[in-house]
């Protein structure tokens, strides 16, 4: 198994999530974070650290949203690591409202 | 040896959580790392010449020691801590010498963590399904000769109020030899209702635990969640016989076993010279400042389980190591001058003990356990007591 950063993340990127990685998996790009899945080791750190609940193991993710278990590990091949946070992007604060978070 | 609980703690069969040690290696790569082992802080060296020698302290000390269960019976025969069972599977060597007798069909685990879960998988768990992990031969000698068929689990609160997480109930669903049940006279089909159904995690975990209400057994062994109990005594005539409980209904009930595992939290030893916060059993520290008191004591800190307390995954205690890191660079600016320096202190250090181990030391000792463990099919075979590991470096 592996965790997988979904669509909650776009557009937010608070990156709360690299805080807690112990293997450094977190990738990114301008619009959100992916997880690595040779890297990740299933620890569970980021899920409840995420403020938008943007990540989930990949076994619980509904059958709509299993297309972002490629999206991260092929994103997390052509981006690069992330040790450390970053400012959320514009508008984050505002788009975790909207989620009702 | 580095890597604490990751070694001694994380249950054998979970061998992708122990990768991270690959982190720890990279950390420990770095210029200006200097690993330090076999020696014991509060006893060789006291916090105060650390103090004296070094900017800053970190206390990185976990939580070593089991809560006890505070009931009549706890100290006979047979009833044990789960986790001094943990250390000893993984070939702690303060631990390895316990014994654990596995000659009773019936065990039972007292909490509803995960360290109650990972007592209980291991129970479960044939040796086939062990045997090419890294667990200590001692210990797969005793569970394979073991003679449980039924553990039960046994937790004051219901399905809502458990602490083990969504993941380690998953792991039940791939025991081989064991069924998983909950027995459904302790609970109502409301308990397995999720107050928060926005929570995937514990939505999750109730209806894992709903699916074992409906198990029917059919395996060799089983194991039993038991939900709503308050254990108030241990009896047996020359060691453990029966659980005595209190049904949050009311309800009295004797529960059977010859073994009682207590999980019901752990707390921080407590290091000479460090104040303790007796309450929160963690080094007195207001977020991660040792503190005396009101005051805080200039330049000793403390970070993740000897900090916060026992939660949270290997991931959140990273987040707690930066959050210290943080508070050690903020203060550094108004850090008084040392007296003594770390090379000196070492210099006296090292004629106070048998033999000061060093990073590149271990790593001859993880490559000969790795060798020892390629010979049985497993990652490693632990040396479990010091002598051992010491012969391994050539001391």
């Amino acid at each position: 198994m592996t965790y997988v950063v979904t669509d909650n993340c776009r557009g937010c990127r608070y990156t709360e999530c690299v805080t807690v990685c112990p293997v450094e998996c977190f990738h990114l790009d301008d619009s959100m974070t992916y997880i690595d899945p040779e890297n990740c080791i299933d620890c569970g750190g980021c899920a409840p650290a995420c403020p938008v609940g943007a990540i989930e193991p990949d076994y619980r993710l509904a059958a709509d949203k299993k297309f972002w278990i490629d999206v991260n590990r092929r994103r997390a091949a052509e981006t690069p690591v992330i040790s450390a946070r970053l400012v959320p992007l514009p508008g984050a604060d505002e788009r975790r409202l909207a989620l009702g978070r | 040896m580095p890597y604490g609980l990751v070694r001694f703690g994380v249950a054998p069969d979970h061998p992708k959580l122990k990768q991270v040690t690959a982190a720890f290696d990279r950390i420990a790569a770095m210029p200006g790392f200097r690993f330090i082992g076999g020696v014991t802080v509060g006893d060789d060296v006291t916090v105060d010449e650390l103090r004296e020698a070094y900017d800053a302290v970190v206390l990185a000390t976990g939580a070593e020691l089991s809560r006890p269960l505070g009931i009549p019976g706890e100290a006979l025969p047979g009833s044990h801590s789960a986790g001094d069972f943990v250390a000893w599977y993984n070939g702690h060597p303060d631990f390895a010498d316990l014994s654990f007798n596995l000659d009773h069909e019936a065990a039972i685990i007292i909490g509803h963590g995960n360290v109650a879960l990972d007592v209980a998988r291991i129970l479960a768990k044939t040796a086939d399904e062990l045997r090419q992990t890294d667990i200590a031969r001692h210990a797969l000698e005793v569970l394979a000769a073991s003679r449980i068929r039924e553990i039960s689990i046994v937790g004051r609160g219901g399905p809502v109020q458990a602490k083990f997480s969504a993941k380690e109930l998953r792991d039940f669903l791939e025991l081989k030899s064991c069924d998983t049940l909950v027995n459904d006279r302790d609970v109502t089909p409301k308990d397995f209702e999720p107050q928060h159904p926005a929570d995937p995690e514990l939505v999750e975990k109730l209806s894992l635990l709903r699916g074992f209400s409906q198990q029917t057994a059919t395996r060799p062994r089983r194991c039993v969640f038991r939900f709503g109990f308050s254990p108030f005594a241990i009896h047996g005539r020359d060691r453990v016989e029966t659980l005595s409980v209190t049904h949050r209904s009311g309800a009295v009930e004797d529960i059977a076993g010859g073994l009682v595992f207590g999980s019901v939290g752990r707390r921080t030893a407590p290091v000479t010279g460090v104040p303790y916060d007796t309450h929160r059993g963690v080094h007195a520290n207001a977020n991660g400042r040792v503190t005396n008191g009101h005051c805080m004591i200039e330049g000793l800190y403390a970070c993740g389980w000897s900090k916060r307390g026992p939660n949270g995954t290997i991931g959140t205690n990273r987040g707690c190591g930066i959050a210290t890191a943080e508070a050690v660079l903020a203060d550094l600016a108004h850090r008084r001058a040392r007296p003594d320096t770390p090379d000196a202190l070492l210099a006296r250090v090292v004629g106070r003990v048998t033999r000061v181990v060093s990073y590149p030391d271990w790593m001859v000792i993880d490559t000969a356990e790795k060798s020892r463990g390629a010979l049985l099919g497993k990652p490693r075979e632990k040396f479990v007591t010091i002598p051992d590991m010491l012969a391994a470096v050539g001391a």
